[in-house]
């Protein structure tokens, strides 16, 4: 029986600066960050391996992949431009308090396409990420989802 | 931008910053100089390439968003049709239900009765990602759409 989820990719456009605004603005914890060799299994330009994961969710990792991971040089630019123009969603972030979340990331410099506003699940606003990457931050009500 | 040792970033980055600044500023009066500036861009490359990148001109597709920001309250919240009209940007309510109708294909007022009975369980970041180019918008320009 598959258990839960453990890895998510997100593509990200510079894993220097994702490392940077996952772990300084949004508040992650750094989990890997290893760089293989060129000739490491025919990946190349210089493979690295960057997952972080959300301080109280520890067992869920966050892949914050190089486009070029695992595709041809084509297909990782096709990659870049869809996170560039904001195409790609990767999911949803959860939260105890959306609104305190909300003040604390805008005043880190987090951009969001939406204030936090009340939904029949619950509380939701909508950021993105340094690259382009969309996530819904959203505070489900207390006893799950209605 | 393109600094040694980094990935050049894709130019359309600073399209979406001004797609981004439509979505977030919809209920603002909006003009293109403010939009093309999010983007670094002048007025004239800034429409030709957004509409390359996305499909349709950054008025067009500002109309859009407010449309659709108009049917989620609609859906969802307890207001008037004249008071979403203007919470989306709209100063005319009827420029606003003209293009709701245009781009929807019923009133204002009908969307809210069909929709009365509740919403469908879709998260509203869904609902605001699917919104797309589509063809049954016209191209005459409206009051809320700038050129």
């Amino acid at each position: 029986m598959i258990s839960g989820f453990s890895h998510v990719t997100c593509y990200v456009l510079d894993q220097d600066r994702a490392k940077a605004f996952y772990t300084e603005k949004l508040g992650f914890t750094l989990n890997t960050d290893v760089t293989m060799g060129d000739g490491f299994e025919g990946a190349g330009h210089g493979f690295r391996w960057l997952t972080v994961s959300p301080p109280d969710n520890p067992e869920l990792e966050i892949i914050l992949a190089d486009p070029r991971m695992g595709n041809d040089d084509e297909s990782a630019a096709t990659i870049r431009a869809l996170v560039a123009k904001g195409a790609l969603g990767t999911g949803v972030f959860a939260t105890d308090d959306v609104r305190k979340t909300y003040e604390e990331l805008s005043a880190r410099g987090v951009e969001f396409l939406q204030e936090p506003v009340e939904r029949p699940y619950g509380y939701e606003a909508i950021l993105r990420d340094d690259s382009g990457n969309w996530f819904s931050l959203t505070q489900h009500p207390a006893g799950g989802a209605s | 931008m393109a600094e040694p040792g980094r990935p050049a970033v894709p130019a359309v980055f600073h399209l979406r910053r001004a797609r981004d600044l439509m979505d977030r500023c919809f209920a603002e009066p909006l003009d293109l100089d403010d939009i093309a500036a999010a983007a670094g861009y002048s007025r004239y490359h800034f429409v030709r390439t957004f509409r390359a990148a996305y499909g349709e001109t950054p008025g067009r597709y500002l109309t859009r968003r407010r449309i659709e920001r108009a049917a989620d309250l609609l859906r969802s919240a307890n207001l008037t049709v004249t008071e979403v009209c203007h919470a989306v940007g709209f100063a005319s309510l009827g420029t606003f239900s003209r293009t709701f109708s245009e781009l929807l294909g019923e009133s204002p007022t009908a969307y809210r009765a069909r929709h009365a009975a509740g919403s469908p369980a879709i998260p509203g970041c869904f609902a605001m990602a699917w919104s797309r180019p589509r063809t049954a918008i016209s191209d005459k320009p409206s009051e809320a759409s700038q050129p």
